[in-house]
């Protein structure tokens, strides 16, 4: 009561002094400046703010920052900076007032509260500061915590704003508060229909608390704003409606399974409880019959029967209502919320397929080099996605060298086709030569190869992950609007993925090398025949695709983590892309990215905290797809088509 | 009598003789405790390896389909077994603590005790419909069975349907041992995701019987699975189904045009081996106590091939010897027993190199010895493979050429 008395005279005292400077407000108030808390300073705090005084906002920064003090001869306020001795005081206008000793002046030391609400109340100087970046901050601050208070202030200091960025972010949140928290329903309505189809996570942020809802029960339609009843069983379970009426005190509460236990075991005398057995209680049915004794004999609680609980409920209606009381709001919150969802969807599925069309691109440049060798050579590399390895492990190796990270990439791609060219080459010469008429062993032993290989990166680089680093301008996303963006790192790999279709077609249709490939794919006898040298081809076609694998790391390397299992993650798919699009088809190797890159986006889509239920379905939808096209998508005929 | 000692099943008597030699010794040697239970339990599981290798054997060294999903059927029946063993153990647990409560439990109580207990792990607290007949050993061991019969029926009658062959077969069945897989991850599959089952080498009621009894006890019935199996896989492949799928293997066209139904023969042995497979699964799980999900991942398929490579396919045997001894080397060299080799700038640690030896021995073994260690004993019986003059022994791009053959 006394506080509240302190507080109704602080109003009073402070109240003629409005149009007054700061330091005559401060002396008129000394007192509870002096004893400052969150309770009584408010109407001193407000009354600063709101004088004409050019000095207010310096004087509550310094108070705020324990710079006010006290100089107990005289009683008067000064700005003080602490020194060796004591204070430098400078009077609240500006002028220098000497020094004093420490034990001259009380520095006032706000608490958590009061300092609050200075900040709170410099908002509306922060706001039209010179320097900008205090402005910037002071919007950051406001649209971070939005409050009612801030309005006022940020509609005064839109007039006074002279950066046109900066207006249009002030316009903008001003807009913001005004449709949660301006005092006139109009205004609000009108603030909502001027954002129209707005994407923003601002404006849906402001749009959904108004929409906030809680489900009450009464008899009958409440006067409150409704947005809609509850149909009991169909748009609330029994057992949850039931929960809201106990919640509420409407309704006892019912007997849980655990309390009929207890409260059974409670009156257990002489192995019988209620006239029951007590080895006869091992089923619910027995249970209830001796609980219902127990309550006829008043030893325990009545609980609602099930027909109780069910004229509970019929008794009341449900109702979901809106905490904000403006019916006209909500219902244009709620239009307008609906029209920015319809918007969402579209720019989800522009992003959605801009995902996709990533994805399809590393799969695209996972498996092209798969391709390559399947198509051309019948040959199963189960040692690509090794290759795959070693070329993210040289780009790692490379930036042990080349610290800068644009080089070393530029330095890594080459070096990385060369390393796997080699090994490819090398597998081609020592085994897969001895296999070509027999598939089957040809992929068994690539999976020796394998192992090996896997193991051995495993013995030298250790099992802990490697980091293989994009250069800075390949940090960072590339940003449509709220909801569409996608990382640089993914458009430089489907440049990549584009680059090789290119060079591939390129190889292929314009190269006599690539002439040569496919004439040894269609026929390698008749090509023998031509004078080409299909050992030679075949040597080439191996290590180009084991090169490309290489490449395919340092791009795969750097987004993943670099380990000695990175191909394997890929080389499942990679199978799939190829058996999927075709053999031995450029293009049918792109249907076939594209769509697996497609579809396991989509699928995640739908469910998209679990990118295992993705690949299952996944798989199993190519599974299926390979029974209506065996042949893939872009079917081949020639020695790799296998008839 | 006289049928039996024919020369064409003289290598399964002196299969089953040694078997039974390794038995007897074996049970011996646990008896007066010169091997120890863990010991006893590896070999009762490399049985059940060899078990399995030996349906490899039959549906990619005489049918010549290359599965790489073989695996998945393995794990399936483990799962099987393992959901009965699990609900039981964890029954009876749940049950003595409820009768602490001080009243009988209700069936719910003990049903819903045994969800929490099982699917606390993975935050659920229902049991899935999956485990609908866990409570039953009967009806679960119909499932062992049953789960992966059917599986492999329907995939395939779609693969074998629409003529998939050779690799694109070989991708495919990797491709529904990886889906399953990462199925079985999902901890809302109802299998308990990467958790799996686990104290499954608690048998149910056996409480008083010691560990050491029990293994013994797999150990016999894996051996006579074994013995039971080789002879029944022996007398397929001796007949005349035999010869047909073997014909099938080296020229599919040819058996077609001869008016077999080629895709009913694979059919059958898809599923066959599934079968088998699925129970050396169920054998093998109870002794290893426990199973997760990468029991599926794709390699695990791809190490039974490897065993029937270096075994040598097309001779049961050469599945069985190929399954133990590389199994139990494995198991060997990454137990950390085998001393390292100093090269002086270098130590081989054995633990990390014999991925490294395994993968290039399997090479090896592919290039020159395409008939595995079993080619040895071939070698010995005097074995020769027909003299065609040089031409290869069948037609297809699979089938044997004549100059490997002999190798």
């Amino acid at each position: 009561m006394r506080l509240f008395i302190a507080c109704f005279l602080a109003v009073l005292s402070v109240m003629p002094l409005r149009a007054e400077t700061v330091t005559e407000i401060l002396s008129a108030n000394s007192e509870l400046v002096e004893k400052a808390s969150r309770q009584t300073i408010a109407p001193v705090i407000d009354a600063i703010a709101a004088s004409a005084d050019p000095t207010a906002a310096t004087v509550l920064a310094a108070w705020a920052e324990k710079g006010l003090g006290l100089r107990e001869s005289d009683g008067r306020f000064f700005l003080i900076s602490p020194t060796e001795e004591g204070f430098d005081l400078t009077d609240l206008t500006g002028a220098s007032a000497g020094s004093a000793a420490k034990t001259d002046i009380t520095q006032l030391k706000p608490n958590a509260g009061v300092r609050g609400l200075i900040a709170t109340a410099l908002v509306q100087f922060t706001l039209s500061d010179h320097d900008p970046a205090k402005r910037q901050a002071a919007l950051a601050s406001i649209a971070q915590d939005a409050t009612a208070e801030a309005l006022a202030p940020l509609r005064a200091s839109i007039a006074g704003e002279q950066d046109t960025v900066l207006l249009a972010r002030k316009m903008r949140l001003e807009r913001l508060l005004t449709l949660r928290f301006d005092a006139d329903s109009a205004a609000r309505v009108s603030a909502i229909e001027g954002f129209g189809a707005d994407l923003g996570l601002d404006l849906r942020g402001a749009l959904n608390p108004i929409l906030s809802t809680t489900v009450m029960a009464a008899p009958k339609s409440p006067s409150a704003n409704i947005a809609r009843e509850l149909r009991v069983g169909r748009d609330l379970e029994p057992v949850a409606a039931y929960e809201i009426l106990v919640a509420a005190g409407l309704a006892p509460a019912r007997l849980t399974l655990d309390a009929q236990r207890d409260a059974l075991k409670a009156n257990l005398t002489d192995g019988m409880v209620g006239g029951v057995a007590l080895a006869d209680l091992d089923n619910q049915a027995a249970r209830d019959r001796a609980y219902t004794v127990l309550e006829q004999e008043g030893k325990v609680p009545v609980a609602a029967t099930d027909d109780e609980a069910a004229a509970a409920l019929a008794a009341y209606k449900f109702f979901e209502i809106y905490t904000e009381a403006d019916p006209a709001v909500t219902a244009a919150a709620k239009a307008a919320i609906d029209s920015i969802g319809t918007r969402v969807g579209i720019m989800q599925t522009a992003d959605l397929a801009l995902d996709g069309l990533s994805l399809a691109s590393i799969y695209f440049l996972a498996a092209i080099g798969l391709a390559i060798t399947f198509g051309v050579m019948g040959v199963i590399n189960m040692a690509h996605g090794e290759f795959i390895t070693i070329g993210a492990y040289t780009g790692y190796v490379v930036q042990l060298y080349v610290t800068d990270y644009t080089a070393s990439i530029l330095i890594a791609l080459p070096l990385a086709f060369a390393v796997t060219f080699a090994c490819g080459v090398a597998m081609e010469r020592l085994v897969i030569r001895h296999l070509y008429k027999r598939p089957l062993e040809t992929l068994l032993a690539t999976f020796g190869i394998s192992i090996a290989l896997q193991q051995i990166l495993k013995n030298v680089f250790g099992t802990q992950a490697r980091p293989l680093t994009s250069p800075a301008w390949l940090d960072g996303a590339w940003v449509l609007n709220d909801v569409v963006s996608i990382s640089y790192i993914r458009i430089a790999i489907f440049v990549l993925a584009l680059v090789f279709l290119t060079f591939f077609l390129w190889l292929m249709k314009r190269t006599r090398l690539g002439l040569e490939v496919r004439a040894v794919t269609q026929n390698p006898t008749m090509a023998a025949s031509m004078g080409i040298n299909p050992d030679r081809i075949n040597m080439l076609t191996f290590g180009l695709g084991s090169g490309i694998a290489g490449i395919a790391g340092v791009a795969i390397g750097l987004f993943a983590k670099v380990t000695s299992e990175l191909g394997t993650d890929y080389i499942v798919q990679s199978f799939m892309t190829v058996v999927v699009g075709g053999v031995g088809n450029i293009w049918g190797t792109l249907a076939g990215a594209t769509m697996i890159g497609g579809l396991q986006k989509v699928i995640e889509f739908f469910n998209p905290s679990n990118t295992l239920a993705a690949q299952t379905y996944m798989i199993l939808f190519i599974i299926l797809f390979i029974q209506f096209r065996p042949r893939g998508i872009i079917a081949l005929r020639g020695r790799a088509a296998g008839d | 009598m006289r049928t039996l000692i024919q020369p064409r099943h003289r290598s399964m008597l002196v299969f089953l003789a040694c078997l039974a030699l390794f038995t007897i010794g074996v049970t011996i040697a646990a008896q007066f405790g010169l091997v120890s239970t863990s010991f006893v339990k590896t070999l009762g599981k490399t049985l059940c390896l060899c078990l399995a290798a030996l349906a490899m054997d039959l549906i990619w060294g005489y049918a010549g389909i290359l599965s790489l999903g073989h695996m998945a059927f393995f794990a399936l029946g483990g799962y099987m077994i393992g959901m009965w063993l699990m609900y039981a153990r964890t029954a009876e647990i749940v049950i003595a603590s409820l009768a602490n409560g001080g009243l009988p439990a209700t069936p719910e109580e003990i049903s819903q005790g045994i969800a929490t207990q099982i699917f606390g792990v993975v935050g659920a607290s229902d049991l899935p419909a999956v485990w609908g007949f866990a409570h039953s050993l009967p009806l679960q061991l119909l499932l062992v069975v049953a789960v992966p019969g059917v599986l492999a029926l329907v995939f395939g009658w779609l693969a074998f349907r629409s003529r998939v062959t050779g690799v694109y077969l070989s991708i495919l069945t990797q491709a529904m041992t990886l889906a399953l897989a990462l199925y079985l991850f999902q901890n809302d599959s109802g299998l308990r995701g990467n958790n799996g089952l686990s104290g499954l080498q608690n048998i149910p009621g056996m409480d008083a019987v010691g560990q050491d009894r029990v293994s013994l006890w797999f150990f016999w019935a894996s051996a006579l699975s074994l013995a039971l199996v080789y002879v029944g896989l022996h007398a397929i492949v001796a007949g005349k189904f035999g010869s047909v799928i073997r014909a099938i293997r080296d020229d599919e066209a040819r058996v077609r045009f001869l008016g077999y139904s080629v895709e009913g023969y694979k059919l059958f042995i898809f599923v066959l081996t599934a079968v088998i497979t699925a129970f050396a699964g169920a054998l093998y799980y109870p002794q290893a106590g426990i199973i997760n999900p990468a029991e599926l991942a794709p390699i695990a398929s791809i190490y039974l091939a490897v065993w029937v490579a270096i075994g040598g396919r097309g001779r049961l045997y050469g599945a069985v010897i190929g399954a133990a001894v590389v199994s139990l080397l494995s198991s060997w060299f990454t137990g950390g027993r085998v001393p390292s080799v100093p090269l002086g700038f270098a130590t081989i640690n054995w633990v990390d190199w014999w991925q490294v030896l395994l993968g290039l021995t399997f090479v090896s073994v592919t290039l020159f010895a395409p008939k595995g260690i079993g080619g040895v004993f071939d070698r010995l019986a005097g074995l020769q493979s027909p003299d065609r003059k040089g031409a290869p022994l069948g037609p297809d791009d699979g089938a044997l050429q004549e100059k490997e053959a002999q190798q």
